[in-house]
């Protein structure tokens, strides 16, 4: 697990899904490191409103975005069931990681290449969604979390991350 | 199959780079006249370990000098030439042509060998001219106390290890220069030679004993031997065996730097454990709060075998942390050399003392001293003390000091740099800074005040711009740096008997001493170098000036009052000035209250970079994790008053 993968989905891969709202979404499960319950994290100031902080994964300072918030929604609440899906992307220096809140996982299932559709033009912000796929009735967005993470947590300066290394 | 040598040049280089740097230290100290026999030897000993690596290694200009070298030094431990200063300086020159050498062979670029070649046919010509030179000295206590003078039987016994030629060490050219002393018997042997389907090439099976008939002294046979790692004894022919191993110890470990058998691990492995043992501490804590709910006989077993944990971890956090710590000699033992050359071109005599050369510190830290204290150093020399001529006329000793020095005190590392010059001049400081607008014209100054104002950007007084200093960056660059390590940088001086500098570093960057504090429902912690106190203000303390910028009374100086929760945009428990605290905290030489809701406590921190998955933050310099697992920011006080001046003058 401790890989990030950046190839696409190849046969057979495996994709985590969840919720926010109504829509089904997945990201590859490579990159998933773990899925967490809700805790409260550390205000990071002058932050992006979806960013709401910071986290302590076994000794790491994880920054936590709100999917649900990112993605439009208004009305996001902190319940025990709320949901953090911890990914890792790979940085210019390593690999990074990120907690995503979702409302929800649902589920594990697998993807063949030849199903999924490209997704339609969405102008700005899209490049993130990699494609579109049809499960049991159920479309799933599948999202490319070094697209999405990348643009959200630019990355740093490496000669100021030795700073305070 | 040949063995693939490339794979051992950054040891070669390591150890070559130290061995020069063995050498000059040595060389500094062989200044004095009279030279001490054993300081030749030592830089007769790095040289000679260079020479045989780079030939080894096929470094063929390196093994080219370094034998001319090899040959004057020679000349000077038999004392057929005495230490001049002419020679020193040539010495001295060697070591940076040498250093040249090794960089471009390591860097693998091509040098300019013009001064490499001159140099070398100045020694070599030194070598020739030794009897006009001057005479022989005699022979006073040599090197070679029972230097015989007819040849004597040696036996020496090698008995190399399996990783012999992985070492880079090649039997034949120690055969060859002990065959140069006399005449060389040896014998192999193969006992142990395995057959051709288990041998391994690049393994040493093999063991020599030789006889050598020679009238070199005793010192001369163990020195060709001496960079040899393997356990070798050398006896005369017909004594008991004697044995003495071989010195094991490289060249370079000679002389003070002496120590005990050491390892060459990788920092990052080094850090590594230090994360692993900041988790242990961060895990302890956490259990430490919920062994704290459990009750009965099983609560109070659970409690003592936590706070053994504790003393346990806390000795393993030190040790670990040690590991990181290098003597600060590593720093100064560039100091001589540059006072000594910096005073030969300003025609000034200064006396460098080093003391506390053996206090440790983290190497990050060393590493990033260095540059400052360089500064600092050169500034004393240029600006601190005088000429010989204006000394004495000022009734003092015409050679001048600059005082060097480390010491521990508390959780940190102090280092001082003073000297006996002329101080700083405060009424040229105060004209300066009002010339550059740092001072209104009609504002008045402490002295402490005005000689702060050396920090100030853009402020140098020298009254011509040397090569040396004065180039007007410098003693602000000086400050930021040293607060970029969590450390401050304070000045004392007296007008006519020179300035002292005192430098205050945190032991170590991975853990700091820090105050935590409470600002709604967060939690910031605040390094305890930067604060200096915290109160609780009255109503009638605080005053308002315009557009709601508040300033109270501290110490003769009126403080803005920076609200936390404003900075950082939370919801605090209490607005009223008067019910939460302030601190009043320092950073670049300015200071400000942080008006927070309470203080938590004072608790040591290990040190999270926010950096590695997210960035920088304004007013925090990093993060830790508290005892129940939550994150804590850690303040940047220098940023922190960098957004409140910006703000003020919004």
């Amino acid at each position: 697990m401790n890989s990030p993968a950046n190839q696409t989905t190849a046969a057979g891969a495996q994709v985590v899904t969840f919720v926010i709202g109504e829509a089904t979404y997945g990201v590859d499960i490579p990159c998933v490191q773990e899925i967490r319950g809700w805790s409260a994290v550390t205000r990071l100031p002058q932050a992006p409103a979806d960013v709401l902080g910071v986290l302590n994964l076994r000794g790491t300072i994880v920054p936590v975005l709100d999917l649900r918030l990112k993605f439009g929604s208004t009305d996001v609440q902190y319940t025990p069931v709320t949901v953090i899906i911890v990914v890792s992307v790979m940085g210019a220096k390593g690999p990074r990681e990120y907690g995503m809140v979702v409302d929800g996982v649902s589920d594990v299932i697998d993807v063949a290449p030849d199903d999924i559709r490209p997704a339609p033009e969405m102008g700005a912000g899209g490049t993130y969604v990699r494609g579109l796929v049809a499960v049991a009735g159920r479309m799933i967005v599948l999202l490319d979390v070094n697209q999405l993470l990348g643009a959200e947590f630019p990355a740093v300066d490496p000669e100021d991350a030795t700073r305070a290394a | 199959m040949t063995i693939d040598l490339s794979q051992f040049h950054d040891a070669f280089f390591d150890e070559s780079f130290e061995a020069l740097d063995a050498m000059e230290a040595a060389l500094l100290q062989l200044d004095a006249g009279s030279p001490d026999p054993e300081m030749i030897n030592t830089i007769f000993r790095a040289a000679h370990s260079i020479k045989g690596g780079s030939a080894t290694f096929g470094f063929g200009e390196i093994a080219s000098f370094t034998h001319s070298l090899e040959t004057l030094l020679g000349e000077l431990r038999d004392r057929r030439i005495s230490v001049t200063q002419r020679i020193s300086d040539a010495l001295l020159k060697s070591v940076d042509v040498m250093r040249e050498l090794l960089l471009s062979a390591k860097g693998k670029q091509p040098i300019s060998m013009k001064f490499v070649t001159d140099l070398q046919s100045e020694i070599e010509l030194m070598i020739e001219q030794r009897e006009t030179l001057d005479a022989p000295a005699p022979v006073l206590g040599t090197v070679a106390a029972t230097a015989p003078a007819d040849a004597v039987e040696w036996d020496i016994a090698l008995r190399p290890g399996p990783d012999f030629f992985a070492q880079g060490i090649d039997p034949l050219r120690i055969f060859r220069e002990l065959a140069a002393l006399g005449a060389l018997e040896v014998t192999a042997h193969l006992d142990a030679l395995p057959d051709c389907r288990t041998l391994e090439p690049a393994r040493c099976y093999l063991r020599w004993s030789l006889r050598l008939l020679s009238p070199a002294p005793e010192a001369v046979v163990r020195e060709i031997i001496a960079w040899v790692n393997a356990d070798c004894t050398v006896t005369r022919a017909g004594h008991a065996a004697a044995a003495h191993p071989a010195p094991v110890v490289p060249a370079v470990q000679a002389g003070s730097a002496a120590e005990a058998g050491s390892i060459r691990v990788g920092v990052e492995k080094i850090d590594e454990l230090i994360n692993i043992v900041g988790e242990l501490v961060i895990t302890h804590a956490m259990l430490n709060q919920t062994s704290r709910g459990v009750t009965g006989p099983v609560g109070d077993a659970l409690r003592s075998g936590m706070q053994q944990l504790e003393r346990n971890m806390r000795q393993l956090q030190e040790s670990v942390l040690r590991t990181r710590m290098l003597p600060i000699s590593v720093v100064f033992s560039r100091f001589p050399r540059m006072v000594r050359d910096l005073a030969q071109r300003l025609e000034k005599q200064i006396e460098l003392r080093i003391v506390g050369e053996t206090t440790e510190l983290d190497k990050t830290v060393l590493e990033k001293i260095g540059d400052p204290l360089v500064h600092l150093v050169r500034n004393c020399v240029d600006h601190g003390v005088e000429k010989s001529a204006l000394r004495a006329a000022a009734g003092k000793e015409a050679t001048g000091t600059v005082i060097l020095k480390a010491s521990h005190r508390g959780g940190n590392v102090v280092i001082e740099v003073s000297d006996d010059g002329g101080g700083l001049d405060p009424e040229r400081i105060l004209a300066k800074a009002r010339a550059a607008g740092l001072v209104g014209p009609h504002e008045t100054l402490a002295p402490e005040q005005i000689q702060e104002l050396i920090f100030a950007p853009g402020l140098s007084t020298a009254e011509t711009t040397t090569d040396v200093s004065g180039r007007g960056v410098g003693m602000d660059v000086v400050r930021r740096n040293i607060a970029d390590l969590g450390g401050k940088i304070e000045v004392h001086s007296e007008r006519g008997h020179g300035s002292h500098f005192v430098i205050t570093l945190p032991l170590t960057l991975a853990i700091v001493d820090g105050l935590s504090l409470a600002v709604g429902d967060q939690t910031y912690i605040v390094p305890m170098t930067s604060t200096i106190e915290s109160l609780r203000l009255t109503p009638s303390q605080v005053t308002c000036i315009a557009d709601g910028r508040e300033v109270f009374g501290f110490r003769d100086e009126y403080l803005p009052i920076v609200r936390l929760y404003k900075t950082f945009g939370l919801t605090p428990r209490t607005r009223v000035l008067h019910e939460g605290l302030v601190v009043v905290v320092e950073g670049a030489g300015r200071r400000i209250g942080l008006f927070v809701d309470d203080l938590l406590s004072q608790q040591q921190v290990v040190i999270k970079s926010l950096e590695t998955n997210y960035g920088r933050v304004p007013g925090v310099s990093a993060a830790t994790i508290l005892g129940d697992g939550s994150v804590a920011l850690i303040l940047d006080v220098v940023d922190l008053i960098r957004i409140a001046s910006l703000r003020e003058a919004a």
